[in-house]
């Protein structure tokens, strides 16, 4: 017996052609499914009435696989094969786990695909498979919870989430059987359950702060569509450190050493964050530590307690204003604040971000669900279920996305923080004469130079006519779609040949790593100007010295032995300065080079003026001004 | 005949108006589609047009238009929860044979 929901006027649906969506968030540490009933979001409990589904699979021996708090049960007597926080490992590659994680938590396998995989007794598996358990059990959720199959699902993903991590997670839903409508970042999805959409235009801000990481992102809604103009933040500050501090105090207060045992520092950091949770409805919350031969009782009140948090507020600060900066926005322009994260109903955390916002910020809904709620009216509106919507949702790509070009420099197509979707060209040409073949190599970041970048891939065009350098023209076509995924084509304008990559899940990057990426480039600014100075010459005298030598060669008997002397003899020179690291002296060089060449040049253009019109000859010589 | 909520249903569906901050009644009706027959009709509704018949149950304001209520006579609409499932029901008296899943009637 089907069970019916209120639908808008003229809504609704045939019988068996209902459209059923769910907003996802697949979170780190627990994660919710909501849907839209009778035109209300709401989040889907299972049959214990539990919302949040922690994030956490247990393979068994038997094979059979556990998720949520069942399989919680099995971290502390078998964590090797009880997977949790899988969310950090998605789109990584084992070096990337190793940079970041050490010891490491699991045994992981090296794979031919790049992906690597946790060994458990249930088998080696991937990070993509142990998400899609995840998905699995919500899509199962969803299913009975609305008696119907789905048509789709909005998954959303963290605003620095890289092209390699967002494809990573498109895989997990498909593996779970879910149609991925859209992913869309958890700042925007927060500020449409606030109805944000609706405001007509103006920019807001989402904190975000979670147990163990802040987000902080800037959006501009104009007219019901919402675009993220930037996003900071720091991926090891939350709620836990709250609790830490706390617990110091408590330790203090007690006189405990530093290493006291593990049952009494699980009693204090619970006492710890109890206590935090009662503050913020209470003035001042009573602590009580048992010990083996007596109790000990501490007050603490919520003065102290700000005065305890106020330097980790403080540090949430610091990206706010380096986001409103890279927005290019006014303290003035926030319209709005939205609280996010289990940490901000802390009221301290509130009262600090609304005097830095100057204003009030937005806590009316549950900071825990106000992600999944939004995903779920955005997954709603896609399948079609709202009457007149044209809420479209815009992005930005978090790091630079650009190529490498001759001498190991970065050419950036889209640069960092641009709206996405967008599709972005430029031309380039052949370095050499009759070259037939280019290899694109594609790579994310900052830094001038490609070894500071991220390698995202590579592929190569083939079947490009043979022409004199320089005459070719290849267009590289940058095309990032409203997901967030990367697609690098290139055409050889004039016989058509194309070629193209879709960036794969072979590498990715965390937050920190992004974070850290953007830090090395503005701490890096200097050397990194002077390496792209210095690579730009060395490649401009390759170029010299290439186009001389076949200069040489076609027209090298006009010159007398003497002439020709001093050019090889200039040209030596050249070749030895240019593997030094001095740009000036490599340019000085180039052009003492192209003074005693200026006879061969001008000879050349007498004897063959034809030639010269062609321009190309002359041209390299002249370049160097 | 009239159409009436049960207290339960009538309890959701000002819920659910006052989650959608707008319309004047709660529409029902029936159209024909469905794979056997006939198929209900619920939606929220902005305006009342002159064909339709307005019923009030439970401080609910139901709106039938009157083609529609030949077929409706005599129904109660309740609000229900099967496992994790929950939705509204019509029990219809007009009807005689529905299609396994419930969507759809005939009468």
């Amino acid at each position: 017996m089907a069970l019916i929901q209120i639908s808008e006027p003229g809504q609704s649906s045939k019988p068996h052609e209902r459209k059923l969506a769910v907003g996802i968030d697949l979170g780190t540490t627990n994660s919710l499914v909501a849907t839209v009933r009778s035109g209300k979001a709401v989040t889907l409990p299972d049959e214990k009435g539990e919302h949040l589904l922690p994030s956490v699979v247990y393979y068994a021996k038997d094979k059979s696989i556990l998720v949520g708090t069942a399989a919680k049960q099995h971290k502390i007597t078998d964590p090797l094969n009880t997977i949790t926080s899988v969310k950090r490992y998605m789109g990584r590659s084992l070096e990337d786990i190793k940079a970041k994680e050490s010891p490491l938590h699991y045994e992981f396998v090296q794979t031919d695909s790049n992906v690597p995989r946790i060994k458990t007794q249930a088998g080696n598996v991937s990070a993509i498979e142990v998400s899609a358990e995840i998905l699995s059990v919500l899509k199962q959720r969803a299913e009975l919870s609305l008696g119907d199959e789905l048509t789709g699902a909005v998954i959303t993903v963290p605003a620095y989430f890289d092209d390699a991590q967002r494809q990573a997670t498109k895989d997990a839903a498909r593996l779970a059987g879910l149609n991925v409508l859209r992913l869309i970042n958890e700042p925007t999805a927060a500020a449409v359950a606030y109805g944000l959409d609706k405001i007509s235009n103006g920019v807001i801000a989402v904190y975000d702060l979670g147990g163990g990481t802040f987000d902080i992102s800037i959006l501009r809604v104009t007219q019901g569509v919402f675009e993220v103009l930037a996003t900071a933040g720091d991926t090891a500050l939350g709620g836990d450190d709250f609790d830490n501090v706390i617990a110091n105090w408590i330790k203090q207060q007690l006189d405990l050493d530093a290493d006291i045992d593990k049952s009494l520092r699980n009693q204090i950091t619970h006492a710890a964050c109890q206590a935090k949770q009662t503050l913020t409805t209470e003035r001042s919350a009573d602590i009580t530590i048992k010990f083996p031969d007596k109790e000990a009782t501490l007050t603490l009140s919520r003065e102290q307690l700000n005065s305890l948090i106020d330097p980790l507020i403080k540090k949430t600060l610091l990206p706010c204003r380096r986001a409103l900066r890279d927005a290019q926005v006014e303290l003035e322009e926030i319209k709005a604040v939205v609280m996010v994260g289990g940490s901000t109903r802390v009221l301290r955390v509130r009262d600090k971000v609304g005097e830095f916002f100057q204003q009030q910020p937005m806590v009316d809904s549950n900071p825990d669900t106000v992600v999944a709620l939004g995903a779920e009216i955005q997954a709603d509106v896609l399948v079609g279920n709202k009457a007149e919507s044209d809420l479209l949702l815009l992005d930005v790509v978090p790091l630079s996305l650009g190529l490498e070009t001759m001498g190991e420099l970065v050419e950036k197509i889209i640069p960092r923080n641009t709206t996405i979707p967008v599709t972005r060209a430029q031309d380039f040409t052949t370095y050499k004469d009759g070259q037939t073949a280019m290899s694109i190599h594609v790579v994310q970041g900052e830094r001038e130079l490609v070894s500071d970048c991220r390698s995202l891939g590579r592929f190569s065009l083939k079947g490009i006519p043979p022409l004199v350098a320089g005459s070719a023209r290849i267009r590289v076509t940058f095309e990032v779609d409203a997901d967030g995924l990367l697609h690098v084509s290139a055409r050889e304008e004039t016989t058509g040949v194309e070629s193209g990559i879709e960036v794969k899940p072979s590498y990715g990057l965390t937050d920190s790593e992004i974070e850290k990426m953007l830090l090395d480039s503005m701490e890096h600014a200097e050397e990194d100007i002077a390496a792209r100075m210095l690579h730009e010459q060395q490649v401009e005298a390759d170029r010299v010295l290439e186009a001389l030598a076949a200069a040489l060669e076609d027209d090298g008997d006009i010159l007398s032995e003497q002439e020709r002397q001093k050019i090889d003899a200039a040209a030596q020179q050249l070749a030895k300065i240019k593997t030094g690291n001095d740009d000036r002296a490599i340019k000085q060089a180039m052009q003492e080079l192209d003074k005693v060449a200026e006879v061969f040049v001008s000879r050349r253009m007498d004897s063959n003026i034809r030639k010269a019109m062609a321009g190309h000859n002359v041209d390299e010589f002249k370049a160097q001004d | 005949m009239s159409i009436t909520l049960t207290e339960k249903a009538a309890e959701h569906v000002k819920e659910f108006f006052a989650n959608r901050g707008k319309g004047v009644a709660l529409r029902l009706g029936v159209k024909t589609t469905g794979c056997s027959g006939m198929a209900y009709v619920m939606e929220f509704a902005d305006s009342i047009e002159d064909t339709d018949e307005v019923f009030e149950s439970h401080g609910v304001k139901v709106i039938v238009d009157k083609k529609s209520l030949i077929y409706l006579a005599g129904t109660e609409l309740d609000y229900t929860k099967e496992g994790l499932n929950e939705g509204f029901q019509f029990n219809n008296p007009n009807v005689k044979d529905s299609c396994g899943c419930g969507e759809s009637f005939t009468v």
